[in-house]
């Protein structure tokens, strides 16, 4: 994509690299098989979760259940919403709104006495 | 944003490459991904407020205390295999299978539907044993939370049933699939936070 900002002068639109582009974007996407397997292995995090919920309570817990959590939401937005695939100007606004999200909310649940260090 | 003729053979594929924009990517998308990384602060507003308050109950039951975690986890279950049916949707309709799409399609919306289901039992569950959303501070903030999630699922479904009716009016095909693929990014972003609800709600003691 970055070749073709290169390439084209504004205003201009180079038909045979879009097209080029929407098929190898298009092929870059997961099969219908691979979003079968992705799915069964979120459905099988899911199940470790909820072990390790019956399991026990403690620091390592809740570690280890926000690590399943982030790893979840990285695969089902890189591979479900092909974000892994896409152009990086999404990543940069979700991963912008989410990372302000985090960095406002934290200070906010730390100001507040929320985190106990 | 100047309209181009693509080759014949080409052109019902490759839809979403007939506008040129200064981005190089389509506005509608750049639009809902935009539109996603601002819910991203909404639900942080509502997350971080339901942490704020959760152990800050003085009256009454609290939301830890009436969860039952093996149906919010089938009701976690049957969300996250909607997303998967809304890929296949989304893959379906761009290798110009449109009856095969709004089966998927119809196949996320009953899922949806179904979690839907779960959690209005839920919530009439919690008010009868006592926990209405005026009950205490923490109640409020699940309540609000949940719910606004719920609404969106809601909104979620509705798009699709919107999408499948105009497929079969013929509006939906091969050539215009980055419909679909836009209302898939909103689906599965309502799925993402759900993730991230089922862990700090329900699963952090």
């Amino acid at each position: 994509m970055s070749d073709y900002h290169a390439t084209v002068a504004p205003g201009e639109f180079d038909e045979e690299h879009a097209v080029d582009e929407a098929l190898a974007e298009r092929h870059a996407h997961p099969s219908d098989a691979t979003y079968v397997l992705i799915a069964l292995g979120l459905a099988v995090l899911t199940a470790i979760e909820v072990g390790v919920y019956y399991l026990k309570s403690d620091h390592l817990t809740i570690v280890v259940l926000l690590l399943l959590m982030w790893f979840k939401f990285l695969v089902v937005v890189g591979y479900f919403m092909h974000l892994r695939f896409d152009s990086p100007i999404f990543r940069w606004l979700f991963f912008g709104g989410l990372i302000t999200a985090v960095i406002v909310y934290s200070l906010v649940l730390l100001m507040f006495g929320v985190f106990h260090f | 944003m100047a309209d181009i003729a693509l080759p014949a053979s080409q052109s019902h594929d490759h839809a979403d490459a007939h506008h040129a924009t200064s981005t190089g990517v389509s506005n509608e998308k750049l639009a809902m991904w935009a539109f996603l990384g601002s819910e991203c602060m909404l639900f942080g507003a509502l997350i971080a407020t339901y942490v704020l308050y959760r152990h800050r109950a003085v009256v009454g039951p609290t939301p830890h205390s009436l969860y039952d975690i093996l149906f919010t986890s089938v009701s976690s279950f049957v969300l996250l295999m909607s997303s998967l049916s809304m890929a296949l949707a989304v893959a379906a309709i761009q290798r110009g299978e449109d009856r095969r799409m709004r089966v998927w399609l119809c196949t996320t919306a009953v899922l949806g539907s179904i979690f839907i289901g779960g959690q209005i039992y839920e919530f009439t569950s919690f008010i009868r044993r006592g926990m209405t959303i005026r009950t205490n501070v923490t109640s409020g903030a699940f309540y609000v939370l949940t719910g606004f999630h719920g609404v969106h699922v809601t909104l979620g479904i509705l798009m699709l049933l919107s999408l499948v009716s105009m497929s079969i009016r013929g509006k939906i095909h091969q050539g215009r699939a980055e419909v679909v693929e836009i209302a898939g990014l909103y689906w599965h972003f309502v799925d993402i936070v759900w993730i991230i609800i089922f862990t700090v709600v329900y699963l952090i003691p």
